[in-house]
């Protein structure tokens, strides 16, 4: 900052600031001029060729040691949390698999129980391969006895479902009574001529009824008929409403 | 005038060749150009009040750039680079703008 007093008395000396510098200009060039362009090219030289490496270079060469350092902690730290999260993560991801996984055996599993248990207490419908057993005869010759023991041998020759008369399932607590014109199965009157479906190997229990002193003859004996027909396709659609034991109660875990 | 072509042979001479700059000079160059360009404005304004002399100008422009770069070094050394770096620059930058302030009185007489 130049004050205005030697301002004043610089211009009284030489003419203007401004006239000198037209004059500097316009002059050939002395010694000192000489010297201020190779400084001046110097000083062009270096600016161009600083601000071309900024340009080019990014914030990594020409850093410090230090900041280097720091930039690489810095990163490695990061890396280190980040492999941290990833393997937090792969864990809870491997743990929810394993979980379904599970969830899903366990229920595949307690579906698989629940249909057999099903059929057996005849809550489900039933459908296979098997026999349809038709006994013709008056109410009055065949009866509890002969039908008793046709269900007994159908049991002992592995049929799984077995259904009377398209109405009515037989299974563990089913109980039979002679009544008049027909039979009383779980307290529904059966009338003649009497069905029973049943679902297992055919060939089985086809052959369980006709053997010497077996259900066929046995009807027969009272004057009654009996059918046979094997069939690939038996279709048990009667069903029982499950009820739950009163008194008993299941006795541990296994 | 001379001086005018030096500046110019020296930015085209950067310009045509794009030098690397070397590792060792990386930082100093930014605070060395700046201290050069605090003794050209230094000297322009000297030169506009009448009191120009070559030799000062050469000895404040070497002294300038060889003390920036010292003061960068010393920096480095101490751990501060930084911050000494952004110091020297600051006061480089304010005496260049008073330097201006007074050349441009020079010139537009404002």
């Amino acid at each position: 900052m130049s004050d205005p007093t030697p301002k004043s008395t610089d211009s009284e000396r030489a003419p203007d600031g401004r006239s000198r510098l037209l004059g500097a200009l316009q002059s050939t060039g002395s010694r000192g001029q000489v010297m201020v362009a190779v400084l001046l090219a110097v000083l062009g030289f270096a600016a161009v060729t600083q601000v071309h490496a900024n340009g080019r270079d990014d914030a990594y060469v020409g850093a410090r040691q230090g900041d280097l350092i720091q930039y690489i902690n810095n990163l490695s730290l990061a890396s280190q949390r980040t492999e941290t999260e990833i393997t937090k993560l792969q864990q809870t991801r491997d743990s929810l698999r394993n979980d379904a996984q599970s969830r899903r055996t366990a229920l595949e599993r307690a579906r698989q129980q629940a249909n057999a248990l099903g059929i057996l207490a005849g809550t489900e419908p039933a459908v296979g391969p098997g026999v349809r057993i038709t006994v013709r005869g008056s109410a009055a010759s065949v009866g509890t006895n002969q039908l008793l023991n046709g269900l007994e041998e159908l049991r002992d020759a592995g049929a799984e479902v077995i259904e009377m008369n398209d109405k009515v399932r037989v299974v563990a607590q089913t109980s039979l009574s002679d009544a008049s014109g027909g039979v009383l199965v779980d307290g529904q009157l059966l009338r003649p001529p009497f069905v029973i479906d049943a679902i297992g190997d055919p060939h089985t229990l086809s052959t369980a009824m006709d053997f010497t002193g077996g259900f066929i003859s046995e009807v027969r004996d009272v004057g009654g008929k009996v059918s046979v027909e094997k069939r690939d396709r038996v279709e048990i659609v009667s069903m029982r409403n499950p009820s739950a034991p009163t008194y008993a109660k299941p006795a541990g875990t296994r | 005038m001379i001086a005018a072509i030096g500046l110019l042979i020296g930015v085209l001479a950067g310009l045509l060749l794009q030098p690397d700059v070397p590792i060792w000079l990386e930082p100093y160059l930014p605070i060395a150009v700046v201290a050069a360009l605090d003794a050209v404005f230094g000297a322009l304004r000297a030169f506009l009040d009448g009191i120009f002399d070559d030799k000062v100008f050469v000895v404040s422009f070497v002294s300038n750039v060889l003390i920036a770069a010292l003061i960068v070094y010393l920096g480095d050394k101490l751990g501060v680079g930084g911050q000494l770096s952004t110091g020297v620059i600051v006061v480089l930058g304010i005496r260049i703008f008073s330097n201006v302030a007074a050349i441009r009185r020079h010139i537009f007489h404002a």
